[in-house]
């Protein structure tokens, strides 16, 4: 499966999904003016991944902000990953916060009520 | 004429030290009135981000006068209208600062027919405490959709959330038409 590799910006996450290599992640900050835009060719990798998933997938979430409009985004792609699960594949997030940023650990734990997939906490340290 | 020139020329220069002065004295660090488009978001943002920064502030509250900001300023530039005769998205923006907390104020034209749907929104979000708007804002977030605007419905639901301040909102009619309506986000220093 083709690699997506993007470079973040000052409003615009870094994302990588390397099925090969078992490297799922997305870091960094997403306020983007058009979030579909941005998203579509994620959400259309994931579709073509989970055609066709790993038995385990590690998905990590290293964001130090993101917007209400992203937020969405996310639960979507989540929501994407639960099928996987449902289909009988494992999958783990794996949520990373800075320690004294409560409202990114509460923002993961939000998510982990709504979705059937196994979360991790992870503080990130720096 | 050049009289008329000179002594419009004073009162712009009184303007503007008194305008200083009450930035001053109302601690006000920064104000702008004009077009929201996303560039303006991404440089007032970093701006304040840069200049808190330097102070002593805690990672929590720069963070959270940063999200109100980013929200707020995506709002206009996602739902302002227009005055006759104008094309963009304005608005006004400022961030100032107290002892106890941070207020950002956001202002922008809004047609009237739209006011009782914002306002009933600005209520229910203003009605809940913490653990009814984190309910809502799963609710929204699931059975929500992205708009054509890009808008997901969740602003003003988290920023009462990362607040956990009421919103505090004024309409000023303009004209039979639109109104200008002003939104208060008060960030509380810990």
């Amino acid at each position: 499966m083709e690699v997506i590799n993007i470079k973040g910006t000052e409003d615009t996450p870094n994302v990588i999904l390397d099925k090969e290599n078992g490297k799922f992640e997305i870091s960094g900050r997403s306020l983007p003016e058009d979030v579909n835009m941005f998203f579509e060719p994620i959400m259309d990798w994931i579709d073509e991944y989970s055609e066709d998933p790993l038995d385990k997938t590690v998905f990590d979430f290293k964001l130090e902000y993101f917007n209400t409009a992203s937020s969405k985004v996310i639960l979507d792609i989540l929501l994407k990953f639960e099928e996987i699960v449902e289909d009988g594949k494992e999958v783990i997030v794996k949520w990373h916060y800075h320690e004294d940023e409560e409202d990114m650990l509460e923002a993961g734990e939000e998510y982990a009520d709504i979705v059937e997939i196994p979360f991790e906490y992870i503080v990130l340290e720096d | 004429m050049n009289e008329l020139k000179e002594k419009k020329g004073h009162s712009f220069l009184d303007f503007a030290y008194q305008m200083y002065k009450s930035m001053k004295t109302n601690e006000i660090n920064l104000v702008y009135e004009g077009e929201v488009t996303q560039e303006i978001t991404k440089t007032f943002t970093s701006l304040t981000e840069r200049s808190l920064a330097k102070t002593e502030e805690s990672n929590m509250v720069q963070r959270k006068v940063f999200h109100v900001m980013v929200e707020c300023l995506q709002n206009i530039s996602k739902h302002a209208d227009s005055l006759e005769g104008e094309e963009e998205k304005r608005g006004i923006v400022m961030v100032s600062h107290g002892k106890e907390s941070y207020n950002i104020i956001t202002g922008n034209v809004i047609k009237n027919e739209k006011i009782p749907t914002l306002k009933e929104s600005l209520e229910k979000v203003n009605s809940l405490d913490k653990e009814n708007l984190s309910a809502l804002y799963k609710k929204q977030m699931r059975e929500g959709r992205i708009s054509e605007k890009g808008g997901a419905g969740l602003g003003l639901i988290d920023i009462a959330k990362k607040t956990g301040s009421k919103l505090d909102y004024q309409f000023k009619a303009l004209n039979n038409d639109v109104s200008f309506f002003i939104l208060t986000s008060t960030v509380k220093r810990k």
